[in-house]
Protein backbone atom coordinates (compact mmCIF):
# COMPACT_ATOMS: atom_id res chain seq x y z
CA UNK A 1 0.00 0.00 0.00
CA UNK A 2 2.45 2.18 1.22
CA UNK A 3 5.19 1.10 -2.15
CA UNK A 4 1.62 2.37 -4.43
CA UNK A 5 1.51 5.38 -3.10
CA UNK A 6 5.00 6.32 -3.68
CA UNK A 7 5.09 5.11 -6.64
CA UNK A 8 2.09 7.42 -7.76
CA UNK A 9 3.86 10.42 -6.06
CA UNK A 10 7.01 9.48 -8.38
CA UNK A 11 4.83 9.72 -11.01
CA UNK A 12 3.08 12.82 -10.46
CA UNK A 13 5.36 14.98 -11.28
CA UNK A 14 5.63 14.03 -15.02
CA UNK A 15 1.67 14.28 -15.46
CA UNK A 16 1.63 17.96 -14.08
CA UNK A 17 3.88 19.13 -16.34
CA UNK A 18 1.30 19.92 -18.65
CA UNK A 19 -0.25 22.30 -15.81
CA UNK A 20 0.33 26.38 -17.02
CA UNK A 21 3.10 27.56 -14.61
CA UNK A 22 1.82 29.97 -11.76
CA UNK A 23 4.64 32.91 -11.42
CA UNK A 24 8.27 31.30 -11.48
CA UNK A 25 10.70 29.65 -9.59
CA UNK A 26 10.43 29.39 -5.82
CA UNK A 27 8.84 25.24 -5.97
CA UNK A 28 7.20 25.44 -2.47
CA UNK A 29 5.60 28.44 -3.16
CA UNK A 30 3.96 26.62 -6.18
CA UNK A 31 3.02 23.60 -4.87
CA UNK A 32 1.22 25.01 -2.19
CA UNK A 33 -0.67 27.43 -4.44
CA UNK A 34 -1.10 24.50 -6.48
CA UNK A 35 -3.09 22.25 -3.64
CA UNK A 36 -5.49 25.75 -2.81
CA UNK A 37 -6.19 26.25 -6.67
CA UNK A 38 -7.07 22.43 -7.11
CA UNK A 39 -9.32 22.86 -4.20
CA UNK A 40 -10.74 25.89 -5.58
CA UNK A 41 -10.78 24.11 -9.22
CA UNK A 42 -13.16 21.05 -8.10
CA UNK A 43 -15.12 22.94 -5.44
CA UNK A 44 -16.20 26.17 -6.70
CA UNK A 45 -18.18 25.41 -9.78
CA UNK A 46 -20.36 23.29 -7.91
CA UNK A 47 -20.95 26.00 -5.19
CA UNK A 48 -20.98 28.79 -7.91
CA UNK A 49 -24.43 27.00 -9.76
CA UNK A 50 -25.76 26.35 -6.58
CA UNK A 51 -25.89 29.90 -5.77
CA UNK A 52 -27.41 30.99 -9.14
CA UNK A 53 -30.13 27.98 -8.36
CA UNK A 54 -30.56 29.20 -4.99
CA UNK A 55 -31.02 32.67 -5.88
CA UNK A 56 -33.62 31.30 -8.84
CA UNK A 57 -35.37 29.55 -6.69
CA UNK A 58 -36.40 33.13 -4.51
CA UNK A 59 -36.65 34.90 -7.68
CA UNK A 60 -39.35 32.55 -8.05
CA UNK A 61 -40.46 32.23 -4.82
CA UNK A 62 -41.11 36.12 -3.92
CA UNK A 63 -40.28 37.32 -8.16
CA UNK A 64 -43.30 35.67 -9.68
CA UNK A 65 -45.12 33.94 -6.88
CA UNK A 66 -47.95 36.22 -5.93
CA UNK A 67 -48.99 35.59 -2.05
CA UNK A 68 -51.40 33.42 -2.02
CA UNK A 69 -49.72 31.35 -4.86
CA UNK A 70 -46.13 31.03 -2.88
CA UNK A 71 -46.98 27.74 -2.00
CA UNK A 72 -46.32 26.43 -5.04
CA UNK A 73 -42.73 27.18 -4.35
CA UNK A 74 -41.44 28.16 -0.88
CA UNK A 75 -37.93 29.73 -0.73
CA UNK A 76 -35.63 27.85 0.95
CA UNK A 77 -35.21 29.25 4.22
CA UNK A 78 -39.11 28.09 5.04
CA UNK A 79 -38.36 24.37 3.53
CA UNK A 80 -35.08 24.61 5.95
CA UNK A 81 -37.13 25.40 9.17
CA UNK A 82 -40.12 23.87 8.79
CA UNK A 83 -38.67 20.70 7.05
CA UNK A 84 -35.63 20.13 9.05
CA UNK A 85 -35.02 22.48 11.75
CA UNK A 86 -38.74 21.70 13.49
CA UNK A 87 -37.50 18.36 14.84
CA UNK A 88 -41.19 17.36 14.60
CA UNK A 89 -41.26 17.23 10.77
CA UNK A 90 -37.69 16.29 10.48
CA UNK A 91 -37.72 13.30 12.51
CA UNK A 92 -41.07 12.00 10.28
CA UNK A 93 -38.97 12.00 7.40
CA UNK A 94 -35.78 10.48 8.95
CA UNK A 95 -38.05 7.31 10.12
CA UNK A 96 -39.77 7.22 6.80
CA UNK A 97 -36.28 7.24 5.23
CA UNK A 98 -35.02 4.44 7.47
CA UNK A 99 -37.68 2.34 6.32
CA UNK A 100 -37.35 2.76 2.70
CA UNK A 101 -33.47 2.33 3.22
CA UNK A 102 -34.02 -0.75 4.72
CA UNK A 103 -36.62 -2.15 2.12
CA UNK A 104 -34.37 -0.71 -0.58
CA UNK A 105 -31.24 -2.79 1.67
CA UNK A 106 -33.44 -6.37 1.53
CA UNK A 107 -33.76 -5.82 -1.94
CA UNK A 108 -30.81 -5.10 -3.21
CA UNK A 109 -29.18 -7.82 -1.36
CA UNK A 110 -31.70 -10.50 -3.37
CA UNK A 111 -31.10 -9.03 -6.44
CA UNK A 112 -27.33 -9.05 -5.71
CA UNK A 113 -27.81 -13.34 -4.36
CA UNK A 114 -30.10 -13.76 -7.69
CA UNK A 115 -28.42 -12.03 -10.19
CA UNK A 116 -24.66 -13.09 -8.98
CA UNK A 117 -26.43 -16.76 -9.34
CA UNK A 118 -27.93 -16.29 -12.85
CA UNK A 119 -24.73 -14.81 -14.20
CA UNK A 120 -22.57 -17.22 -13.03
CA UNK A 121 -24.60 -19.96 -14.51
CA UNK A 122 -25.08 -17.81 -18.07
CA UNK A 123 -21.32 -17.86 -17.55
CA UNK A 124 -20.59 -21.19 -17.64
CA UNK A 125 -22.89 -22.52 -20.63
CA UNK A 126 -23.66 -20.85 -23.73
CA UNK A 127 -27.17 -22.54 -23.94
CA UNK A 128 -28.16 -21.43 -21.03
CA UNK A 129 -26.72 -17.87 -20.99
CA UNK A 130 -29.25 -17.65 -24.39
CA UNK A 131 -32.08 -18.72 -22.62
CA UNK A 132 -32.55 -16.79 -19.84
CA UNK A 133 -31.43 -13.36 -21.95
CA UNK A 134 -34.43 -12.57 -23.80
CA UNK A 135 -36.60 -12.71 -20.38
CA UNK A 136 -34.34 -10.73 -18.31
CA UNK A 137 -34.64 -7.86 -21.08
CA UNK A 138 -38.40 -8.35 -21.08
CA UNK A 139 -38.22 -7.75 -17.35
CA UNK A 140 -36.41 -4.87 -17.64
CA UNK A 141 -39.00 -3.69 -20.26
CA UNK A 142 -41.59 -4.24 -18.29
CA UNK A 143 -43.21 -0.24 -16.74
CA UNK A 144 -43.15 -0.69 -13.39
CA UNK A 145 -46.03 1.10 -12.39
CA UNK A 146 -48.03 -1.36 -14.71
CA UNK A 147 -46.99 -4.25 -12.64
CA UNK A 148 -47.62 -2.81 -9.34
CA UNK A 149 -51.26 -3.71 -8.78
CA UNK A 150 -50.03 -7.18 -9.68
CA UNK A 151 -47.33 -7.43 -7.28
CA UNK A 152 -49.79 -5.76 -4.76
CA UNK A 153 -52.50 -8.80 -5.94
CA UNK A 154 -49.56 -11.72 -5.38
CA UNK A 155 -47.84 -10.54 -1.99
CA UNK A 156 -50.14 -8.07 -0.93
CA UNK A 157 -49.53 -4.20 0.57
CA UNK A 158 -46.82 -4.40 3.22
CA UNK A 159 -43.16 -5.35 2.97
CA UNK A 160 -43.01 -7.96 1.00
CA UNK A 161 -44.44 -6.45 -2.33
CA UNK A 162 -42.08 -3.15 -1.38
CA UNK A 163 -39.43 -5.45 -1.94
CA UNK A 164 -40.26 -7.27 -4.79
CA UNK A 165 -40.75 -3.86 -6.97
CA UNK A 166 -36.61 -3.04 -5.80
CA UNK A 167 -35.87 -6.53 -6.62
CA UNK A 168 -37.15 -6.58 -10.28
CA UNK A 169 -35.97 -2.69 -10.64
CA UNK A 170 -32.11 -4.03 -9.55
CA UNK A 171 -31.71 -7.26 -11.07
CA UNK A 172 -31.01 -6.34 -14.54
CA UNK A 173 -27.81 -3.96 -13.92
CA UNK A 174 -26.60 -6.95 -11.69
CA UNK A 175 -26.64 -9.83 -14.15
CA UNK A 176 -25.80 -8.29 -17.42
CA UNK A 177 -22.75 -6.53 -15.74
CA UNK A 178 -22.00 -9.08 -13.61
CA UNK A 179 -21.89 -11.17 -16.80
CA UNK A 180 -20.20 -9.15 -18.93
CA UNK A 181 -17.18 -9.35 -15.98
CA UNK A 182 -17.21 -13.09 -15.92
CA UNK A 183 -17.05 -12.98 -20.12
CA UNK A 184 -14.11 -10.18 -19.84
CA UNK A 185 -11.26 -11.96 -18.59
CA UNK A 186 -8.05 -12.00 -20.28
CA UNK A 187 -7.69 -15.18 -23.07
CA UNK A 188 -4.16 -15.72 -22.41
CA UNK A 189 -5.07 -15.97 -18.46
CA UNK A 190 -7.24 -18.54 -19.46
CA UNK A 191 -4.97 -20.70 -21.30
CA UNK A 192 -2.67 -20.25 -18.52
CA UNK A 193 -5.09 -21.56 -15.86
CA UNK A 194 -5.79 -24.72 -18.94
CA UNK A 195 -2.47 -25.59 -18.90
CA UNK A 196 -2.42 -25.55 -15.23
CA UNK A 197 -5.38 -28.07 -15.18
CA UNK A 198 -7.54 -25.74 -13.46
CA UNK A 199 -11.00 -26.97 -12.50
CA UNK A 200 -14.19 -24.85 -13.63
CA UNK A 201 -14.76 -23.33 -9.20
CA UNK A 202 -11.11 -22.43 -9.52
CA UNK A 203 -11.32 -20.68 -12.41
CA UNK A 204 -14.09 -19.09 -11.63
CA UNK A 205 -13.30 -18.07 -8.25
CA UNK A 206 -9.33 -17.29 -9.27
CA UNK A 207 -9.97 -16.31 -12.23
CA UNK A 208 -13.33 -15.20 -13.69
CA UNK A 209 -14.74 -13.08 -10.44
CA UNK A 210 -11.54 -11.01 -9.68
CA UNK A 211 -11.83 -9.89 -13.24
CA UNK A 212 -15.27 -9.10 -13.26
CA UNK A 213 -15.33 -7.19 -10.06
CA UNK A 214 -14.82 -3.80 -11.89
CA UNK A 215 -17.73 -4.74 -14.06
CA UNK A 216 -19.81 -5.92 -10.73
CA UNK A 217 -19.50 -2.59 -8.94
CA UNK A 218 -20.52 -0.09 -11.77
CA UNK A 219 -23.62 -2.91 -12.05
CA UNK A 220 -23.88 -2.59 -8.57
CA UNK A 221 -23.72 1.39 -8.19
CA UNK A 222 -26.61 1.18 -10.72
CA UNK A 223 -28.61 -1.10 -9.03
CA UNK A 224 -27.93 0.78 -5.32
CA UNK A 225 -29.42 3.72 -7.02
CA UNK A 226 -32.71 1.86 -8.82
CA UNK A 227 -33.23 -0.17 -5.20
CA UNK A 228 -33.71 3.03 -3.55
CA UNK A 229 -36.09 4.80 -6.35
CA UNK A 230 -38.04 1.04 -6.14
CA UNK A 231 -38.31 1.37 -2.46
CA UNK A 232 -39.64 4.59 -2.86
CA UNK A 233 -42.07 3.92 -5.63
CA UNK A 234 -43.42 0.54 -3.82
CA UNK A 235 -43.83 2.42 -0.66
CA UNK A 236 -46.06 4.92 -2.80
CA UNK A 237 -48.24 1.91 -4.15
CA UNK A 238 -48.26 -0.50 -0.85
CA UNK A 239 -49.55 1.61 2.31
CA UNK A 240 -49.50 -1.33 4.84
CA UNK A 241 -46.77 -1.55 7.48
CA UNK A 242 -44.33 0.87 8.49
CA UNK A 243 -44.49 4.59 6.39
CA UNK A 244 -41.75 4.72 4.38
CA UNK A 245 -40.52 7.79 2.38
CA UNK A 246 -43.40 7.17 -0.21
CA UNK A 247 -46.41 7.30 1.98
CA UNK A 248 -44.65 10.22 3.23
CA UNK A 249 -44.75 11.86 -0.41
CA UNK A 250 -48.14 10.81 -0.59
CA UNK A 251 -49.18 12.69 2.84
CA UNK A 252 -47.62 15.69 2.09
CA UNK A 253 -48.88 16.45 -1.19
CA UNK A 254 -52.52 15.69 -0.26
CA UNK A 255 -51.91 18.27 2.32
CA UNK A 256 -50.22 20.46 0.21
CA UNK A 257 -47.38 20.94 2.43
CA UNK A 258 -45.27 21.83 0.24
CA UNK A 259 -41.84 22.60 3.09
CA UNK A 260 -42.12 19.12 4.25
CA UNK A 261 -42.68 18.04 0.73
CA UNK A 262 -39.89 19.12 -0.77
CA UNK A 263 -37.47 18.71 2.40
CA UNK A 264 -38.58 14.72 1.90
CA UNK A 265 -37.46 14.89 -1.95
CA UNK A 266 -34.50 16.17 -0.91
CA UNK A 267 -33.75 13.76 1.79
CA UNK A 268 -34.97 11.00 -0.72
CA UNK A 269 -32.32 11.95 -3.42
CA UNK A 270 -29.93 12.42 -0.44
CA UNK A 271 -30.64 8.76 0.58
CA UNK A 272 -29.61 8.11 -3.24
CA UNK A 273 -26.16 10.17 -3.51
CA UNK A 274 -25.24 8.64 -0.03
CA UNK A 275 -25.80 5.06 -1.68
CA UNK A 276 -23.98 5.73 -4.63
CA UNK A 277 -20.78 7.14 -2.71
CA UNK A 278 -21.20 4.04 -0.32
CA UNK A 279 -20.79 1.75 -3.50
CA UNK A 280 -17.83 3.91 -5.12
CA UNK A 281 -15.99 4.18 -1.62
CA UNK A 282 -16.85 0.01 -1.47
CA UNK A 283 -15.29 -0.43 -5.08
CA UNK A 284 -12.10 1.82 -4.32
CA UNK A 285 -11.15 -0.41 -1.32
CA UNK A 286 -11.61 -3.50 -3.54
CA UNK A 287 -10.17 -2.67 -6.49
CA UNK A 288 -8.43 1.02 -6.24
CA UNK A 289 -5.15 -1.08 -5.41
CA UNK A 290 -4.56 -2.74 -9.23
CA UNK A 291 -7.25 -1.26 -11.18
CA UNK A 292 -6.02 0.58 -14.25
CA UNK A 293 -8.22 3.23 -14.27
CA UNK A 294 -8.70 3.74 -10.36
CA UNK A 295 -6.09 6.98 -9.05
CA UNK A 296 -7.70 9.15 -5.84
CA UNK A 297 -11.09 9.48 -7.00
CA UNK A 298 -14.10 9.00 -5.00
CA UNK B 1 23.77 -15.53 -9.16
CA UNK B 2 21.38 -17.74 -7.73
CA UNK B 3 20.00 -19.44 -4.59
CA UNK B 4 18.11 -21.88 -6.25
CA UNK B 5 20.11 -25.20 -6.50
CA UNK B 6 20.43 -26.01 -9.94
CA UNK B 7 19.29 -30.01 -10.07
CA UNK B 8 21.87 -31.29 -12.33
CA UNK B 9 20.50 -33.15 -15.31
CA UNK B 10 22.49 -35.36 -17.02
CA UNK B 11 23.64 -32.75 -19.90
CA UNK B 12 23.09 -34.28 -23.37
CA UNK B 13 21.29 -37.22 -22.81
CA UNK B 14 19.80 -39.22 -25.03
CA UNK B 15 15.90 -39.56 -24.47
CA UNK B 16 14.46 -36.37 -25.63
CA UNK B 17 12.55 -34.13 -23.23
CA UNK B 18 10.18 -33.11 -25.63
CA UNK B 19 9.56 -34.68 -29.18
CA UNK B 20 7.52 -33.96 -32.27
CA UNK B 21 7.10 -36.51 -34.50
CA UNK B 22 5.36 -35.59 -37.95
CA UNK B 23 3.34 -33.40 -36.43
CA UNK B 24 0.70 -31.61 -38.42
CA UNK B 25 -1.86 -29.06 -38.04
CA UNK B 26 -4.33 -28.45 -40.20
CA UNK B 27 -7.61 -25.92 -39.00
CA UNK B 28 -11.19 -25.78 -38.97
CA UNK B 29 -11.30 -23.55 -41.81
CA UNK B 30 -8.66 -25.45 -44.22
CA UNK B 31 -5.37 -23.15 -43.33
CA UNK B 32 -2.52 -25.77 -42.91
CA UNK B 33 -0.50 -24.24 -40.51
CA UNK B 34 2.62 -26.85 -39.95
CA UNK B 35 3.70 -29.65 -42.40
CA UNK B 36 5.57 -32.88 -41.18
CA UNK B 37 7.46 -31.25 -38.39
CA UNK B 38 9.84 -33.89 -36.50
CA UNK B 39 12.01 -32.14 -33.56
CA UNK B 40 13.47 -33.55 -30.54
CA UNK B 41 14.71 -31.66 -27.39
CA UNK B 42 17.01 -33.11 -25.01
CA UNK B 43 18.12 -32.23 -21.42
CA UNK B 44 20.85 -29.04 -21.82
CA UNK B 45 19.28 -28.08 -25.27
CA UNK B 46 17.90 -24.46 -25.65
CA UNK B 47 16.17 -24.80 -29.12
CA UNK B 48 15.29 -21.47 -30.85
CA UNK B 49 12.86 -21.28 -33.86
CA UNK B 50 12.65 -18.20 -36.20
CA UNK B 51 10.13 -17.68 -39.10
CA UNK B 52 8.09 -15.14 -40.68
CA UNK B 53 4.89 -14.71 -38.90
CA UNK B 54 2.01 -16.27 -39.08
CA UNK B 55 4.12 -19.10 -39.86
CA UNK B 56 2.99 -21.65 -37.12
CA UNK B 57 5.45 -20.98 -35.25
CA UNK B 58 3.36 -20.18 -31.99
CA UNK B 59 0.60 -23.16 -33.50
CA UNK B 60 3.71 -25.68 -32.70
CA UNK B 61 4.25 -24.60 -28.68
CA UNK B 62 0.26 -24.76 -28.17
CA UNK B 63 0.16 -28.16 -29.51
CA UNK B 64 2.87 -29.31 -27.32
CA UNK B 65 1.38 -27.77 -24.76
CA UNK B 66 -1.85 -29.45 -25.00
CA UNK B 67 -3.90 -26.29 -25.99
CA UNK B 68 -4.30 -27.39 -29.47
CA UNK B 69 -4.56 -30.54 -30.52
CA UNK B 70 -2.56 -31.46 -34.04
CA UNK B 71 -4.29 -33.37 -36.61
CA UNK B 72 -1.74 -35.46 -37.10
CA UNK B 73 1.75 -36.58 -36.03
CA UNK B 74 3.00 -37.38 -32.04
CA UNK B 75 3.96 -34.99 -29.54
CA UNK B 76 6.01 -36.87 -26.74
CA UNK B 77 6.51 -34.31 -23.76
CA UNK B 78 5.49 -34.41 -19.54
CA UNK B 79 2.04 -31.48 -19.74
CA UNK B 80 2.35 -32.03 -15.59
CA UNK B 81 5.34 -29.78 -15.67
CA UNK B 82 5.92 -27.77 -18.77
CA UNK B 83 7.10 -24.25 -18.32
CA UNK B 84 5.23 -21.83 -20.58
CA UNK B 85 6.03 -18.13 -21.01
CA UNK B 86 3.34 -16.38 -22.81
CA UNK B 87 3.20 -12.99 -25.64
CA UNK B 88 2.31 -10.92 -22.80
CA UNK B 89 3.29 -11.29 -19.04
CA UNK B 90 0.01 -12.90 -18.36
CA UNK B 91 -0.50 -11.50 -14.94
CA UNK B 92 -3.65 -11.32 -12.93
CA UNK B 93 -3.63 -7.38 -12.19
CA UNK B 94 -5.50 -8.09 -9.38
CA UNK B 95 -2.90 -9.76 -7.19
CA UNK B 96 0.76 -8.41 -6.10
CA UNK B 97 4.08 -9.78 -7.80
CA UNK B 98 4.35 -12.51 -5.34
CA UNK B 99 0.85 -13.32 -5.48
CA UNK B 100 1.02 -13.76 -8.92
CA UNK B 101 4.27 -15.86 -8.66
CA UNK B 102 2.45 -17.81 -6.08
CA UNK B 103 -0.28 -18.66 -8.47
CA UNK B 104 1.11 -21.88 -10.07
CA UNK B 105 2.00 -23.46 -7.07
CA UNK B 106 -1.45 -22.83 -5.99
CA UNK B 107 -2.93 -24.49 -9.09
CA UNK B 108 -0.97 -27.33 -8.26
CA UNK B 109 -1.94 -27.77 -4.64
CA UNK B 110 1.72 -27.09 -2.90
CA UNK B 111 0.82 -26.21 0.64
CA UNK B 112 0.73 -22.50 1.56
CA UNK B 113 4.33 -21.82 2.98
CA UNK B 114 5.99 -24.15 0.55
CA UNK B 115 4.19 -22.29 -2.23
CA UNK B 116 5.85 -18.53 -0.42
CA UNK B 117 8.95 -20.12 -0.31
CA UNK B 118 8.99 -21.09 -3.58
CA UNK B 119 7.92 -17.98 -4.74
CA UNK B 120 10.39 -15.87 -3.04
CA UNK B 121 13.48 -17.73 -4.54
CA UNK B 122 12.29 -17.36 -8.10
CA UNK B 123 11.54 -13.75 -7.00
CA UNK B 124 14.74 -13.51 -6.20
CA UNK B 125 16.23 -15.25 -9.09
CA UNK B 126 14.90 -13.23 -11.78
CA UNK B 127 16.02 -9.89 -9.34
CA UNK B 128 12.59 -8.33 -8.66
CA UNK B 129 12.97 -9.06 -4.58
CA UNK B 130 12.12 -5.08 -4.19
CA UNK B 131 8.90 -5.26 -6.02
CA UNK B 132 7.26 -8.53 -4.09
CA UNK B 133 4.22 -5.98 -2.92
CA UNK B 134 3.74 -4.37 -5.74
CA UNK B 135 1.02 -4.86 -8.72
CA UNK B 136 1.48 -5.31 -12.26
CA UNK B 137 -0.19 -1.80 -13.32
CA UNK B 138 2.66 -0.31 -11.23
CA UNK B 139 5.56 -2.50 -13.35
CA UNK B 140 7.65 -1.93 -16.48
CA UNK B 141 6.98 -3.88 -19.29
CA UNK B 142 10.50 -5.58 -18.45
CA UNK B 143 9.75 -6.63 -15.17
CA UNK B 144 6.25 -8.08 -15.52
CA UNK B 145 7.81 -10.07 -18.35
CA UNK B 146 10.34 -11.06 -15.18
CA UNK B 147 7.47 -11.51 -12.79
CA UNK B 148 6.43 -13.47 -15.59
CA UNK B 149 9.41 -16.32 -15.61
CA UNK B 150 9.24 -16.26 -12.31
CA UNK B 151 5.92 -17.49 -11.80
CA UNK B 152 6.86 -20.56 -14.52
CA UNK B 153 10.17 -21.11 -12.53
CA UNK B 154 8.23 -22.20 -9.04
CA UNK B 155 7.66 -25.29 -10.60
CA UNK B 156 11.02 -25.86 -11.58
CA UNK B 157 9.82 -27.83 -15.12
CA UNK B 158 12.44 -29.35 -17.31
CA UNK B 159 11.18 -27.97 -19.95
CA UNK B 160 10.12 -24.25 -20.82
CA UNK B 161 8.50 -22.78 -23.48
CA UNK B 162 8.50 -19.38 -24.68
CA UNK B 163 6.49 -18.11 -26.94
CA UNK B 164 8.00 -14.98 -28.57
CA UNK B 165 7.90 -13.44 -25.44
CA UNK B 166 10.26 -10.46 -25.25
CA UNK B 167 8.75 -9.24 -28.90
CA UNK B 168 6.72 -6.36 -26.61
CA UNK B 169 9.85 -5.04 -25.00
CA UNK B 170 11.87 -2.36 -25.99
CA UNK B 171 15.28 -3.16 -27.82
CA UNK B 172 17.58 -2.72 -24.47
CA UNK B 173 15.10 -4.57 -22.19
CA UNK B 174 15.13 -6.92 -24.62
CA UNK B 175 18.94 -7.78 -24.26
CA UNK B 176 18.55 -7.23 -20.76
CA UNK B 177 16.04 -10.18 -20.84
CA UNK B 178 17.69 -12.32 -22.90
CA UNK B 179 21.02 -12.30 -20.56
CA UNK B 180 18.60 -13.37 -18.12
CA UNK B 181 17.25 -16.30 -20.13
CA UNK B 182 20.99 -17.39 -20.96
CA UNK B 183 21.20 -17.15 -17.21
CA UNK B 184 18.41 -19.04 -16.30
CA UNK B 185 18.71 -21.49 -19.19
CA UNK B 186 22.86 -22.51 -17.68
CA UNK B 187 21.65 -22.39 -13.58
CA UNK B 188 18.25 -23.83 -13.93
CA UNK B 189 18.83 -26.47 -16.35
CA UNK B 190 15.70 -26.86 -18.42
CA UNK B 191 15.57 -27.24 -21.64
CA UNK B 192 14.15 -24.65 -23.70
CA UNK B 193 11.45 -24.06 -26.72
CA UNK B 194 11.97 -20.32 -27.66
CA UNK B 195 9.75 -19.01 -30.44
CA UNK B 196 10.82 -15.30 -32.08
CA UNK B 197 11.14 -13.05 -35.20
CA UNK B 198 14.41 -11.95 -33.58
CA UNK B 199 18.09 -13.56 -35.33
CA UNK B 200 20.07 -11.89 -32.85
CA UNK B 201 18.15 -13.21 -29.63
CA UNK B 202 18.04 -16.96 -31.27
CA UNK B 203 21.68 -16.73 -31.56
CA UNK B 204 22.42 -15.00 -28.59
CA UNK B 205 20.53 -17.75 -26.46
CA UNK B 206 20.37 -20.94 -28.20
CA UNK B 207 22.06 -24.36 -28.62
CA UNK B 208 20.39 -24.78 -31.88
CA UNK B 209 18.64 -22.41 -34.31
CA UNK B 210 16.07 -23.68 -36.05
CA UNK B 211 14.37 -21.87 -39.51
CA UNK B 212 11.06 -22.09 -40.28
CA UNK B 213 9.37 -21.77 -43.43
CA UNK B 214 6.01 -19.43 -43.98
CA UNK B 215 2.79 -21.26 -44.19
CA UNK B 216 2.09 -24.11 -44.20
CA UNK B 217 5.21 -24.10 -41.25
CA UNK B 218 7.81 -26.42 -42.11
CA UNK B 219 11.28 -26.24 -40.42
CA UNK B 220 13.81 -25.26 -43.63
CA UNK B 221 17.53 -25.32 -41.98
CA UNK B 222 19.30 -26.19 -38.83
CA UNK B 223 21.79 -24.12 -37.28
CA UNK B 224 24.25 -25.12 -34.34
CA UNK B 225 25.48 -22.43 -32.19
CA UNK B 226 29.10 -23.12 -31.09
CA UNK B 227 29.53 -20.79 -28.65
CA UNK B 228 30.64 -21.00 -25.02
CA UNK B 229 28.07 -20.36 -21.84
CA UNK B 230 27.99 -17.98 -20.07
CA UNK B 231 27.86 -15.90 -23.19
CA UNK B 232 28.61 -12.20 -22.21
CA UNK B 233 26.96 -9.59 -23.78
CA UNK B 234 29.79 -8.68 -26.25
CA UNK B 235 29.24 -12.00 -27.86
CA UNK B 236 26.73 -9.92 -29.80
CA UNK B 237 29.29 -7.65 -31.60
CA UNK B 238 31.43 -10.79 -32.05
CA UNK B 239 32.36 -11.09 -36.46
CA UNK B 240 31.51 -15.02 -35.81
CA UNK B 241 28.36 -14.13 -34.41
CA UNK B 242 27.27 -11.50 -37.22
CA UNK B 243 28.30 -14.24 -39.69
CA UNK B 244 26.17 -16.78 -38.09
CA UNK B 245 23.52 -14.48 -37.75
CA UNK B 246 24.25 -13.19 -41.40
CA UNK B 247 23.64 -16.97 -42.76
CA UNK B 248 20.30 -17.40 -40.75
CA UNK B 249 19.08 -14.24 -42.30
CA UNK B 250 19.58 -15.55 -45.80
CA UNK B 251 18.25 -19.15 -44.91
CA UNK B 252 15.12 -17.01 -43.53
CA UNK B 253 14.69 -14.48 -46.41
CA UNK B 254 15.14 -17.64 -49.32
CA UNK B 255 12.14 -19.17 -47.41
CA UNK B 256 10.01 -15.98 -47.27
CA UNK B 257 9.64 -16.22 -51.11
Amino acid sequence: MTITQNDEQNIAPESEGAEPQAGLPVLGRVKRNRGVRDLARQFLPPLLLGAVLVSAWYYISYGLLTDERRFLLRPPHEILQVGFFDWDHFSEILLALWSSTRVALIGLAISIAIGFLLATVMSQTKIIERAIFPYMVMLQAVPILAIVPLIGFWWGYGTTSRIAVCVIISLFPIIVNTLFGLQSSDRGLHDLFTLHHASRRTRLRKLMFPAARPAIFAGLRISAGLSVIGAIVGDYFFGQGAVGIGQLLKRYSSRLEGEELLAAVIMSSALGVVVFLFFGWLQNIAIGKWHESSGAES
Amino acid sequence: MTSIDSTSRPVGSMTPVLSFNHTQMTFPDGTEAVRDVSLDISPGEFVTIVGPSGCGKSTLLKIASGLLDATGGEVAVDRDRLGYVFQDATLLPWRTVLGNVELLAELHDIPKAERRQLALEAIETVGLSGFVNHYPKSLSGGMKMRASLARTLTLKPPVFLFDEPFGAVDEITREHLNDETQRLFQSEGFAGLFITHSIAEAVFMSTRVLVMSARPGRIVAEFDVPFEYPRKPELRFDPKFAALSGEISRELRGSHQ
